[in-house]
């Protein structure tokens, strides 16, 4: 599915005869080199998940974080080029900061989804600089508002989501998360349903080792972004494992 | 303070009274309608220190009027964008925070004082008090302006939170009517602004229809 450019694809201020703009695309192919990621949306907040791939055993357990806290109630999991990603989490973590110093309240999600779009749609406008090579997912829960997830791609481009997943494995995860009934599930049920389907997406055969990263914001949480508790965790992750099990165990029956 | 900076500020008092009251449903805002220059001059009767800033949300301003009013031009200016911005009508603290911003930042050149007060779908009626620095503070009830300081004792002892529509014009009329009783520089008619979900309702009780009190 690869398309070269050929000449029209060596800068972001280039439409290609086509229409379309091959700096940004390749910048959603940078994405799709990264391990998956994904945020689901349910009746009582969001829960978003990480397959962190470990490129060495020395890494320090629990570092290279892939989600961040933007603002005591807004969370951003991300998949691409880590470097562009912690640059716009800092972007992001300014323009909640500002909000809440002119406004007096948390900023809304749509807004800020609104104005860090308008950011990296701005760095594909010139041929100085590169696209961002990451997308992210935002997610956030209030109490009126309820919880609302977004996800925004290097086109600078912001919709609202029940489930998305970002990543090498975007499309098995969309069909996993298409399977659940997200908006009658509460934050408790969801972070077993997202640890599966991380562990269900990973390639054990091309990647070999992965921690999960895993958090989640809503009513459990009071509103705030957190890291899901060491023991609610660990009961997710026994709990992917065994459904795997299960579905290798029923595939050997049915042969 | 030094003796000249001292002779300065006595110039610059907050001439008038303002009060904002909570009652259930709604907020009330309200004023005297008196501008003076210097302590004997009136130099209007019938000034309305009410300014609309959006649909429920209101400002009653005190101090330099001029500096109130190009505070809350400016304020009114951003709040529609804020709110156009967010799709959404602007929460009454938004309102509040422009204002303590802009009088924060530029509280070298400003002398003005504001409370602000209005009705928002998240936390219903609020009140707000921005003061001459830029604190801001929210309260179930407020009063400001010079002639404030004759109604405290007034207000203390006769606010009820959750008051009714017509008690709590009736406590704003009265308390209003004694301030402007015993301040020189507050008078004039009592301007009243009801704002509630449904609507805004200006309410306007001239000089002789004011309650009377003994002394009068």
């Amino acid at each position: 599915m690869s398309s070269i450019g050929t000449g029209y694809d060596l800068s972001a201020s280039t439409f290609s005869p086509d229409g379309r703009v091959f700096q940004v695309e390749y910048a959603m192919k940078a994405v799709e080199n990264s391990s998956t990621a994904i945020g689901i949306r349910c009746k009582d907040g969001v829960v978003f998940g990480v397959e962190k791939l470990i490129l060495s055993k020395l890494y320090e357990q629990g570092s290279n974080k892939r989600i961040f806290n933007i603002d005591r109630h807004v969370g951003m999991a991300v998949a691409g080029l880590l470097a562009d990603a912690r640059s716009l989490s800092e972007v992001s973590r300014e323009e909640a900061s500002n909000f809440r110093s002119n406004y007096g309240h948390d900023i809304p999600l749509k807004h800020l989804a609104d104005r860090v779009g308008m950011y990296v749609h701005a760095y594909t406008l010139y041929s100085a600089v590169r696209p961002f090579g990451c997308s992210f997912i935002l997610g956030s829960y209030d109490e009126d508002d309820g919880p609302q997830l977004y996800m925004v791609d290097p086109s600078g481009i912001s919709y609202g989501y029940w489930g998305c997943a970002i990543g090498k494995a975007k499309q098995a995860a969309k069909t996993e998360i298409e399977k659940l009934q997200m908006k009658e599930m509460t934050c408790r049920e969801l972070v077993k349903e997202v640890a599966k389907i991380i562990y269900i997406v990973h390639d054990e055969v091309k990647d070999k080792a992965f921690e999960l990263e895993l958090s989640w914001v809503g009513e459990v949480t009071k509103g705030r972004h957190e890291l899901v508790p060491k023991d609610i965790k660990e009961e997710a992750e026994k709990y992917a494992k065994e459904s795997l099990e299960e579905e290798d165990d029923s595939d050997e029956d049915n042969m | 303070m030094d003796g000249i900076t001292y002779q300065c500020l006595g110039l610059l008092q907050l001439k008038t009274t303002i009060l904002a009251v909570k009652f259930n449903g709604g907020v009330i805002i309200g004023s005297d309608s008196r501008a003076s220059m210097g302590e004997s001059y009136v130099s209007s009767k019938t000034i309305n220190k009410l300014i609309q800033v959006h649909d429920r949300i209101f400002c009653c301003i005190a101090g330099s009027l001029a500096d109130a009013q190009a505070v809350t031009k400016m304020a009114k200016f951003q709040l529609s964008f804020h709110s156009i911005q967010m799709e959404s009508p602007p929460l009454v603290k938004a309102a509040a925070s422009i204002m303590r911003e802009l009088c924060y930042n530029n509280k070298e050149e400003l002398q003005a004082g504001f409370i602000t007060a209005g009705w928002d779908r998240k936390k219903g009626p609020q009140i707000y008090v921005v003061s001459l620095g830029g604190m801001l503070l929210s309260q179930p009830f407020t009063i400001g302006g010079s002639g404030s300081t004759y109604i405290y004792g007034y207000v203390d002892a006769k606010f009820k939170p959750d008051m009714s529509l017509e008690e709590a014009i009736q406590f704003s009329t009265n308390a209003l009517a004694l301030a402007m009783g015993r301040d020189n520089v507050s008078g004039g008619v009592v301007h009243l602004v009801v704002i509630t979900e449904a609507e805004v309702k200006h309410v306007v009780v001239p000089g002789n229809k004011l309650p009377k009190f003994h002394d009068e």
